[in-house]
């Protein structure tokens, strides 16, 4: 096939970053965007603690309604115990939110669109919060698959069902970050490379024709942004209820 | 139109690669799919050291710092408050003392002018009494002076008028009496 092609999933494969160091240890294009997540949101705090002003410039106010933000989500969701779980939810949340919107740049990797990433988050999160109900509550954690006033006969069926949906968690966790965020990326790709092929195989009035997909693209990055936002959220409240599970059982 | 059937193939090439099982994500024989979760363990342990020991625990003290100046602030006002409040009440005490005061002092000034006058017209007309008295005591003794030398003159004149009517010299003593008989019938008309 001649001309132009759509590589919608190009996108999504890993190099070694960072030049020959990286390449020598193995260091990705997914950690290169991982790294600028994690310096943009220390220099965000760096600049935003710089005033410690009483009332807060623009980048204060930025890192304060984030830092409200993720630390009213811990107290109402988790409870007073969401104090000591803040900093973790917050790292997490904000790892992912910057992961999902510095994807939507133009040649930096998404690297929330990785399972690998997503699944490791999620087994983290998933082991974390199980690991803190058998410390709170020893074996008396098991309970937590007994579901409290079913007649006796219901829990053989019951108690495999809850656990099913237990282990289930970090598979919903993760897929759900994991699908949005590529969806999101291929349908782009494929829209632009649309345009391409209208080109290609229609001329002049391809070129006016491809108007429609990028309009679609213009459209495809609010919702891409809405989404970015969104997800990054959605992990982090889904962390907070595990965790309020394993520190209240109900 | 075998170009635009070529086009919408193209157009289906993510599905199709989907299909295949192309996907990077889930080439697992790429040793790079498992290196990123390692460096990214590797990221979010600094980040996470940095967020926990240095951003948010400072982050936290800017704003619990903003809440206490607000609290002191809103205490300090309220205070302010509750002074102005007191200094308030403590000048409509003593507004209304004041009032009190000054209405007493008019009372007083009012009530002592008027015993004044009252004394002093009780003192006048005590006077003008006594000057009536004394003016009509010194009527009486007047008119009694005038009475008493009238009658000596009456006396004469009757003794004169019966001489010259009658020629005759009347006795005196009758004519004393008659005298005073007409005099007195005259002070009782």
């Amino acid at each position: 096939m001649a001309g132009p092609s759509i590589d919608a999933l190009g996108q999504f494969s890993l190099t070694t970053g960072l030049g020959p160091i990286g390449r020598a240890i193995n260091f990705t294009n997914s950690n290169e965007a991982m790294l600028a997540a994690a310096i943009i949101i220390a220099g965000l705090f760096a600049l935003g603690l710089k005033a410690r002003a009483l009332v807060p410039g623009r980048m204060q106010a930025l890192v304060e309604v984030l830092y409200e933000f993720v630390h009213n989500m811990c107290l109402d969701t988790i409870g007073e115990e969401g104090k000591r779980f803040f900093p973790l939810v917050f790292t997490i949340f904000s790892f992912i939110l910057l992961g999902n919107l510095i994807g939507l740049f133009p040649y930096f990797f998404a690297f929330t669109s990785h399972i690998a990433v997503t699944l490791t988050l999620a087994l983290f999160v998933f082991l974390f919060s199980t690991g803190v109900g058998f410390y709170t509550h020893g074996f008396g954690f098991l309970k937590f698959f007994v579901p409290e006033g079913v007649p006796g006969w219901l829990l053989p069926l019951l108690v495999p069902i809850e656990i099913i949906s237990y282990l289930s968690r970090p598979v919903s966790l993760s897929v759900r970050l994991f699908a949005n965020m590529t969806a999101g990326h291929v349908m782009w790709e494929v829209f632009a490379g649309f345009m391409l092929l209208l080109t290609a195989g229609f001329g002049v009035f391809g070129a006016i024709a491809s108007v429609v997909p990028l309009g679609l693209n213009v459209a495809l990055a609010a919702l891409e942004l809405l989404v970015a936002g969104l997800q990054a959220y959605v992990f982090a409240i889904l962390t907070c209820l595990y965790l309020h599970d394993a520190v209240h059982m109900h | 139109m075998r170009r635009f059937s070529a086009a919408l193939l193209l157009a289906l090439a993510p599905s199709a690669a989907l299909a295949e099982g192309t996907m990077p994500q889930m080439d697992f024989a790429n040793p790079l799919t498992l290196d990123q979760v390692g460096w990214m363990a590797v990221i979010l342990v600094v980040l996470y050291l940095l967020l926990s020991r240095w951003g948010l625990p400072q982050m936290g003290k800017v704003l619990e710092n903003r809440a206490a100046v607000i609290a002191r602030d809103l205490a300090a006002a309220r205070a302010a408050k509750l002074e102005a409040d007191r200094a308030v009440a403590q000048l409509t005490i003593t507004l209304s003392t004041a009032r009190a005061n000054a209405q007493a002092e008019v009372a007083k000034a009012v009530a002592d002018a008027k015993a004044e006058a009252s004394a002093r017209a009780i003192a006048l007309n005590a006077e003008l009494d006594a000057k009536l008295a004394e003016s009509e005591a010194q009527i009486i003794s007047a008119r009694d002076a005038a009475m008493a030398a009238i009658k000596p003159v009456a006396s004469e004149a009757a003794r004169e008028m019966l001489i010259k009517l009658t020629g005759s010299v009347p006795a005196q003593e009758d004519l004393v009496r008659r005298v005073d008989d007409a005099l007195a019938a005259r002070k009782a008309a």
